[in-house]
């Protein structure tokens, strides 16, 4: 247990935060009344969101070590524990996780007419799941919370979802489960070779090259599917165009993240020589996905395909980062998960509250709103900046970093991502500007009512961090640094001659 | 005390002379049912007063130990529930209420016996004992289409039995043939001299291929979706979940003879075990009528639990016997759902589910709940079987098997994701809503918990199941 500190806070934080959702969800199953289950569900998860933020504070950013820790034996006949801790890696996506809950919530609370309180206890084991995936140092544990969290998410797409939800929510199920049975496989193979389930433990272990090839692949098929890396990138967009709101924001801040977040701490740690191996692949993958996201995003008339493509494009930066295995690629790709989230995130609510107004996510129908909804553009405006990466937000600084760390590693394909960047601000521009200036082609928008109060409550939080992170990211890279610098030096260690190799493979 | 020792089935057997009685007269069924509905919970308690007996009865032939008294306590626990919710027991004519709730129960008996023998006549008379009565529960449908389906399904189910039957007489009188003896006790050493011929193997194979029948592995699955279809719904409901467990036990006192160098068996059972698994779930895929999709799903189940046996190891063995637990939890479930949404006891299409979350919530929840334990997501038990049975089979070193048996569970959730899309996503059209009883509400909510517990704290159940498997080896 040397790789755990044990919590100090006087209570169990971690365990705290996974079982409050799953508690509330159960206590809202008792509340009558719409508007109890709303009201109820904010509570929770605003008490979650101040749970969480002790970890910030307490954080230790001097240690690699995973810290706030748990350790419970669970299932002694296999093994299996109860063992929770964060570290840099995950401390920014539990805060991201219990942040924007609340904002969910705010942002549903008119998207969501029927079946409220069934919508809220989803919303509630989402969040549970979530955070336990983020939290788990144990892989049953991980891998229960992992596939269990598809149900919830299956059901806010397939019964709040839009007219192909049936199609979408399918499709999204059958690709993420799909990828996650040969996880299983690799999980159970590890733990014949090492006896123990534990994450930490199974890192940086003596596997053959052969081993360690097959379980990266069982890996990286299940991780590359939630991310979703270019080709696996088909369930996103249908998905993301039929969920709800709120779903959307959460599939596109959070379950995306998970999916790079299996890359770091699984693949990395774990399989270093096979990871070496296959970073040339990866890596033109990642080009791929970005200017493959690009271009299909410059064509699309639906503004929640839109965005969605532009997230293949986006995550593609961000695998980009994690397998240029050095500390700015790294750190870029951990800042711009998080960026991704706050920015993608905001979008979703951008254009669920133009649905709200107009039911209508066509460009074309949206366009010339900028004239009756001068808030609303404003937010959009920063958003849509934010994520062409412009300089003074938050996806700068997180793209700047990966770019300087590819050009680190290997200066080839990193040329090959930067069209990405302008393609970025090719589509984004395009939305802008049919929404703001553009001359709407036959709706009347004159009824259209502005931002109310809630849904101004709604973004502001998330355009604060959009510049705050892009103005001052001191904080955020600070609690990352030392165990990103520890994540490099695992995969270092086993690496040995296999870099040379691996560069070799790249022209 | 030998009394003790035999107190479930002399309870079940004077319950069925009552019954007998009872269906002399001129009773209704709901007099009938309260008799059964007492005797099964009554029963429930009897199997768990015994559950720590020891012995044996009738000259060795009859041996009560741990595992056969848990496996008791199981099959009680799953004939009381299968009364519980089949309130109305709409499929069959008032008028053979009677007979049917006596030949439930005989066949109930049967079961329990079957289990304890440990004497190849025993085993077999018990088997039948408790087949015989299926078969009769089948054509007691009444004829609701006029196309006399249940007859049609009850030829098959007895041709097809007989058959098995016959297969594992043969095989039997092989046993007898080569060691001279029909107790298990003394026929293990005397077989184990001789485990390299073909005949024993050819045997065992035999002898195995009757209780494959009752728990429907490839290739003697065939009877499945036609008295799934044919049988009402409620005796699907028994057939489909009941006899499998006892089937399970049996194939594990069985594979025990196989081993220490049984290879050829494993061979036979991984054959059958990944056969088992890719026909049940890929034909599965194209059902329309869900009991049929069930029938081809439990195909795909008998599949995996075979792949506990294959280890020849006590986990391996224990595991087997915790997932057809949980097999029998979640089956339990989905048919409840069945039986209950079935207006007057027709058969249901997956159609015909439509919009269930708007009819009945607790009803669509509790079918959601058990289609995702079948499909094997966490956290329900369904996963956690899947989970130790894959670890076992790789621990002993059957890699291959465990891949196919994952890509199979890929393969299966389209069919359940299917059901659960129709209950949440369709829209009830003009179909009723479902009135659901107190006692059918209960009952499913305990399922769900049940499901959920043993998925989250399987150390418990587990841990009996090891020691019930130790008790035989």
């Amino acid at each position: 247990m040397d790789f755990l500190i044990m919590n100090h806070m006087g209570f169990p934080i971690l365990s705290a935060l996974i079982f409050l959702p799953l508690v509330g969800a159960l206590i809202l199953l008792c509340i009558p009344g719409e508007t109890a289950a709303k009201n109820w569900t904010m509570l929770v998860t605003v008490v979650t969101a101040l749970v969480s933020l002790p970890l910030y504070w307490n954080f230790d950013a001097t240690t690699a070590k995973y810290q706030f820790g748990e350790h419970a034996s669970w299932i002694s006949a296999l093994h299996i524990n109860y063992t929770l801790g964060i570290d840099g890696i995950s401390l920014l996506l539990v805060l991201l996780t219990t942040l924007i809950m609340p904002l969910c919530v705010l942002g549903s609370w008119r998207y969501i007419d029927k079946r409220v309180k069934e919508f809220m206890i989803c919303l509630l084991l989402m969040e549970t799941s979530m955070l336990g995936v983020f939290m788990a140092l144990d892989f049953i544990l991980f891998y229960l919370l992992w596939e269990a969290m598809l149900i919830p998410m299956y059901l806010l797409i397939a019964v709040w979802g839009g007219p192909r939800k049936v199609y979408a929510s399918t499709k999204f199920f059958l690709y993420t489960l799909a990828g996650s049975v040969l996880l299983l496989v690799a999980i159970i193979a590890l733990y014949l070779d090492q006896g123990t389930f534990s994450i930490p433990t199974l890192m940086g272990q003596d596997y053959s090259t052969n081993f360690q090839i097959l379980i990266f692949l069982a890996f990286f098929l299940a991780f590359a599917i939630k991310v979703p890396m270019f080709p696996f990138h088909t369930w996103l967009p249908a998905a993301h165009v039929e969920a709800p709101t709120a779903g959307s924001v959460i599939l596109a801040s959070i379950l995306l993240k998970m999916g790079t977040y299996g890359f770091l701490r699984f693949c990395l740690p774990i399989t270093p020589e096979a990871t070496m191996i296959f970073v040339p692949y990866i890596l033109w993958l990642s080009v791929a996905g970005i200017l493959y996201g690009g271009f299909t995003a410059l064509a699309q008339q639906d503004m929640k395909k839109l965005i969605a493509y532009s997230s293949v494009g986006h995550m593609g930066f961000v695998t980009l980062g994690i397998f240029v295995l050095n500390q700015q690629g790294i750190e870029g790709a951990l800042l711009q998960m998080i960026n991704h989230g706050i920015t993608t995130g905001a979008l979703f609510f951008c254009v669920g509250m133009i649905y709200e107004r107009t039911h209508s996510r066509e460009l074309d129908a949206a366009a010339g709103l900028g004239k009756y909804m001068p808030v609303y553009v404003s937010f959009l405006a920063f958003f849509s900046l934010s994520s062409l990466a412009f300089p003074g937000t938050n996806s700068f600084v997180g793209e700047f970093l990966i770019l300087v760390g590819g050009f680190a590693n290997n200066k080839i394909v990193t040329a090959f991502a930067i069209p990405g960047a302008v393609l970025a601000a090719a589509y984004m521009f395009r939305m802008l500007q049919r929404v703001v200036w553009g001359r709407p082609v036959n709706p009347d928008h004159s009824g259209i009512l502005d931002l109310n109060v809630r849904e101004m409550v709604t973004l502001a939080p998330l355009l604060f961090f959009v510049f705050w992170i892009g103005l001052a990211p001191a904080p955020f890279l600070k609690v990352m640094h030392v165990s990103v610098t520890h994540l490099i030096e695992q995969v270092g260690v086993a690496s040995g001659g296999t870099v040379s190799v691996a560069k070799l493979m790249i022209p | 005390m030998k009394l003790m020792l035999f107190a479930p089935e002399l309870f079940l057997l004077l319950g069925s002379l009552i019954l007998f009685l009872v269906s002399t007269g001129k009773v209704g069924g709901k007099k009938a049912r309260a008799v059964t509905l007492s005797l099964a919970l009554i029963n429930v308690l009897v199997c768990f007063a015994c559950l720590h007996q020891e012995g044996s009865l009738f000259h060795e032939a009859y041996r009560i130990d741990f595992f056969s008294q848990l496996v008791k306590l199981v099959i009680s626990m799953g004939f009381a529930v299968v009364l519980l919710f089949s309130t109305e027991l709409k499929g069959i004519d008032d008028g053979v209420r009677p007979e049917y709730y006596l030949f439930l129960t005989l066949s109930t008996l049967g079961l329990l016996m079957l289990v304890s023998s440990v004497e190849l006549l025993t085993m077999f008379i018990a088997l039948e004992l408790s087949s015989y009565s299926l078969y009769l529960l089948v054509p007691m449908r009444d004829d609701r289409t006029g196309l006399r389906m249940q007859m049609e399904s009850a030829i098959k189910y007895i041709l097809f039995g007989v058959v098995a039957t016959g297969v594992m007489l043969f095989g039997m009188s092989y046993l007898f043939g080569l060691t001279g003896t029909t107790y298990l006790v003394e026929l293990l050493p005397r077989l184990h001299q001789m485990m390299g011929s073909p005949a024993a193997l050819i045997a065992i194979a035999m002898v195995l291929g009757g209780f494959f029948f009752k728990l429907a592995v490839f290739p003697f699955h065939s009877w499945v979706p036609d008295v799934y279809q044919g049988a009402s719904n409620e005796t699907t409901a028994f057939i489909a979940s009941v006899p499998k467990v006892a089937a399970v036990a049996m194939l594990i006192r069985l594979t025990a003879l196989a081993t220490p160098e049984g290879q050829p068996i494993v061979m036979l059972l991984i054959v059958l075990s990944v056969c088992s698994m890719f026909y049940g779930n890929l034909v599965a895929l194209v059902q329309t009528d869900i009991k049929r999709m069930l029938g081809f799903s439990g195909i795909a189940h008998a599949g995996y639990v075979l792949l506990g046996l294959v280890t020849m190891q006590e986990v391996g063995y224990a595991t087997s016997l915790y997932y057809i637990v949980g097999y029998l939890v979640m089956s339990l479930a989905g048919f409840l759902v069945i039986c209950k949404v079935s207006e007057h006891g027709e058969n249901l299409a997956v159609d015909d589910l439509s919009g269930l979350h708007k009819r009945s919530p607790l009803l669509a929840l509790t079918l959601a709940v058990s289609m995702f334990a079948m499909a094997g997501i966490p956290p329900f038990v369904g996963f956690m079987g899947k989970f130790m049975l894959l670890t076992g089979a790789y621990k002993a070193g059957h890699l291959p098997l465990v891949i196919l048996a994952a890509i199979n569970t890929a393969i299966a959730i389209y069919y359940y994701l299917s059901v659960v899309r129709v209950v949440y996503s369709a829209s009830p059209e003009d179909r009723p809503a479902v009135v659901v009883g107190g006692m059918a509400k209960a009952v499913s909510v305990g399922l769900v918990m049940i499901i959920i517990a043993m998925g989250i704290f399987p150390d418990q159940i587990l841990q009996l199941a090891t020691d019930a498997v130790r008790a035989i080896l």
